[in-house]
């Protein structure tokens, strides 16, 4: 390894790590083909956010902290997430308003880590992949990655390298699924009326496949066309990128 | 108004399953978004204006007081008067006196959210007083005695059935034939009625969408031009408008005015844009005798110097709620105040207290759309976190939230323990999910498993399954 490879510590989001670590395989894969070198923290949890939103500012100043002294030292931080990478470049620096030290840690951070899929494109200069993948699939734009970070274009560039992919756009692809961390479970009804009519764009699109970059999102919706009987799949758009769609689909069966 | 917040969930829950209002809510949904992206599109200089009309909003707000003197010092020098109210108790005691003083027993009124908000029309009519609404959605609700669902489309939760029904039953001598099935007709229909009530009435009230420091005057932004008759045709004219709708200039109020009809109704401009300044003069033909203005505070000036200050450069355009799939699944009248959407879910906790409102601010997804088209650059979803983080402090979230993320910190600040936890749950987990892939309950999680699968974890945790990589890659190399 060169040393000008840079050094990432992958932030490998609380619920990738537990539910799908097929997406942070695919993320490592990723970011060293773009030449960098992976490193995964071991003291690293969860980024604060749903103490954050849900008004629990001491809880979420512990876990940024930690996450802080986790991440220090690379070159860069990156999340295969836009909400986790979000709640790090944008929320962690506010969060420290009044205390200058931690402030500055904070916003030093912030201004290295990226969400996975635009720091390929942006950062690295990433325009192709080498993947194949037959399939006609329909992409979700995350909301923290659409609107706090910018994602849009640089997901679908990619995805228009993958051999034999066919990327067809579903209504709305920016409108919220009704997830939004703990507004799915604590108000169930009106979260079950926005994946709803998400679901059925999605079905309607045609795409035999859905994809987007955040595994909350995809939770969501896969478990909500699963629960009505739909036959599409749902996946990490990293997975597709890397060419490691090996493993079921979220949420389907063991073969 | 009494506040119904408290039973937010409850009324979304029946507001879901109400499908006349759901077919309605779809029009909120297509219409305004298209239109105003639309327009939106066609302007290059929109995103410039919006960060103009901010930044005459913040420079007022930063001086709201001189402001506010100078605008009451040019009402006064063109014959007006303006009345100081601090609470909602205030602004009606000085709405019936100037009734009382002018004789009135008609009341006509353009549409104003700030009297829904001090209840006016409930206190005139307990004072004698006929009131009549004159714009259309106004007037529809009126009949239905219901509170608007909307702050620039009143009645946007019905269908024109449902309109047509009301019209038949209140307007007797409607002969059966007579068409009312496009939006024009039904205006037309309601002229007919106003028309009389506009020469009976002593008193017109309307709102205001900007006051001019610089000049006293008052704007109005319509599309029916009932507003203009509401102004001119009676003796007296009230208008009654909240203490952050002042900017300095004429300049500034029509610099705001060209991000506020496109962002509400899609359109360049409204079709009526009125300016009012004082009473009729000795040498005008015609204009009210007595010109006053209901300036009203209501909790508004609390919000100067907070973290709320910036929702005080609301204009009142509805993009926000247009925008919002909260508000496209449960429609206005869920938020159980005046104010429904993202901009209600932070004014309504400002305006009577986050323990009237609790609900309001945590009912968001925090998708950020309302932010990413609100005209005036509100920061919405980080003020409704502001109010969460008051009624965490104030110990108002409730009980198994508070357990629930204490103990979620309890592991997340000590990974060696998190890792043996999330472990350990991802094999039970699998364990109970067998070949299957997903879990269709779960434990705990019943608000999730309701309407949805959970996808089952792959097994290990990513944690466990990159040491053992490393260890591969170490022997390896
Ligand atoms: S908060 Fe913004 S978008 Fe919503 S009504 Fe006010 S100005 Fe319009």
């Amino acid at each position: 390894m060169s040393q000008d490879q840079p050094r990432v510590g992958l932030f490998v989001t609380c619920l990738i790590d537990m539910l799908r670590p097929s997406v942070a395989f695919a993320s490592v894969k990723l970011l060293e083909d773009a030449g960098c070198r992976v490193e995964v923290p071991r003291s690293q949890t969860c980024c604060g956010q749903p103490a954050y939103n849900s008004g629990d500012r001491k809880d979420t100043e512990a876990l940024a902290r930690q996450t802080i002294e986790a991440f220090e030292g690379y070159d860069y931080v990156v999340a295969p997430s836009g909400s986790c990478g979000a709640m790090i470049k944008d929320h962690y620096p506010t969060l420290f308003a009044g205390d200058p030290e931690w402030r500055a840690r904070a916003e030093a951070l912030a201004g290295r880590t990226f969400e996975l899929i635009s720091f390929l494109v942006d950062q690295r200069g990433m325009t192709s992949v080498e993947a194949k993948l037959a399939a006609k699939v329909t992409y979700h734009d995350s909301c923290s990655g659409l609107r706090e970070l910018g994602v849009k274009a640089q997901p679908r560039r990619l995805l228009a390298s993958v051999e034999g992919l066919e990327l067809t756009e579903m209504n709305e692809p920016e409108v919220c699924c009704g997830f939004g961390g703990t507004f799915c479970v604590k108000y169930p009804d009106i979260s079950n009326e926005i994946v709803g009519k998400k679901a059925g764009d999605i079905e309607a699109s045609g795409a035999e496949l859905l994809l987007a970059g955040d595994l909350g999102c995809l939770m969501n919706m896969a478990g909500k066309l699963k629960r009505s009987g739909s036959k599409v799949e749902a996946r990490h758009v990293a997975e597709v990128l890397a060419g490691m769609t090996d493993t079921p689909a979220i949420g389907e069966e063991r073969k | 108004m009494e506040s119904q917040s408290h039973d937010f969930k409850n009324r979304s829950s029946g507001a879901i399953k109400d499908e006349q209002l759901q077919r309605a809510l779809g029009n909120v949904r297509k219409g305004f978004i298209k239109k105003r992206a639309d327009v939106a599109a066609k302007l290059p200089e929109f995103e410039a204006l919006r960060d103009a009309a901010r930044d005459i909003k913040n420079h007022t707000l930063e001086h709201l007081d001189l402001y506010l003197e100078r605008y009451e010092a040019k009402v006064t020098e063109s014959g007006g008067k303006v009345h100081w109210c601090a609470s909602a108790a205030d602004a009606r005691a000085a709405i019936s006196s100037i009734c009382a003083a002018a004789g009135a027993k008609t009341v006509t009124k353009g549409k104003s959210m700030i009297s829904e908000e001090i209840a006016l029309n409930d206190h005139l009519e307990k004072d004698g007083l006929t009131v009549v609404e004159t714009d259309l959605g106004e007037y529809i609700i009126q009949l239905r005695k219901e509170p608007p669902s909307h702050i620039i489309a009143p009645a946007v939760h019905l269908s024109r059935d449902q309109v047509e029904a009301d019209f038949r039953r209140v307007h007797r001598e409607l002969p059966e034939d007579r068409n009312l099935t496009e939006p024009e007709s039904l205006v037309a229909e309601a002229r007919s009625i106003l028309r009389q009530k506009y020469l009976d009435a002593n008193v017109g009230i309307t709102g205001a969408n900007f006051l001019i420091a610089e000049t006293g005057s008052s704007i109005i932004v319509t599309n029916e031009g009932n507003g203009d008759l509401t102004q001119s045709l009676p003796k007296v004219h009230i208008v009654i408008a909240s203490l952050e709708k002042v900017v300095p200039t004429l300049e500034d109020a029509t610099a705001i005015l060209r991000v506020l009809a496109r962002s509400a109704t899609g359109q360049e401009f409204t079709s009526y844009t009125t300016f009012s300044t004082g009473p009729k003069r000795a040498e005008d033909l015609d204009g009210p005798e007595e010109y006053h203005v209901i300036l009203l505070d209501n909790g508004r000036s609390k919000m100067l110097g907070t973290e709320f200050q910036e929702m005080l450069r609301c204009i009142r355009c509805g993009a926000c709620m247009n925008h919002c799939p909260v508000y496209h699944s449960v429609g206005g009248h869920s938020y159980g105040w005046v104010y429904p959407g993202p901009m209600g879910a932070v004014l309504t906790p400002s305006l009577i207290g986050v323990e009237e409102s609790g609900h309001l601010p945590n009912a968001s997804t925090f998708c950020g759309r309302c932010e990413s088209v609100c005209p005036m650059r509100i920061p919405l979803p980080k003020m409704m976190r502001h109010w969460r983080e008051r009624e965490f402090e104030k110990h108002l979230s409730p009980a198994t939230v508070r357990q629930g993320l204490s103990f979620w910190r309890f592991f997340a600040t000590r990974p060696a323990l998190y890792q043996f936890a999330t472990g350990m749950a991802a094999r039970v987990l699998r364990a109970m999910a067998g070949s299957k892939g997903r879990l269709s309950r779960l434990p705990l999680a019943g608000g999730w498993t309701k309407y949805r699968d959970f996808p089952a974890p792959e097994g290990k945790t990513f944690q466990q399954l990159w040491a053992e990589e490393q260890k591969k890659r170490r022997k390896a190399a």
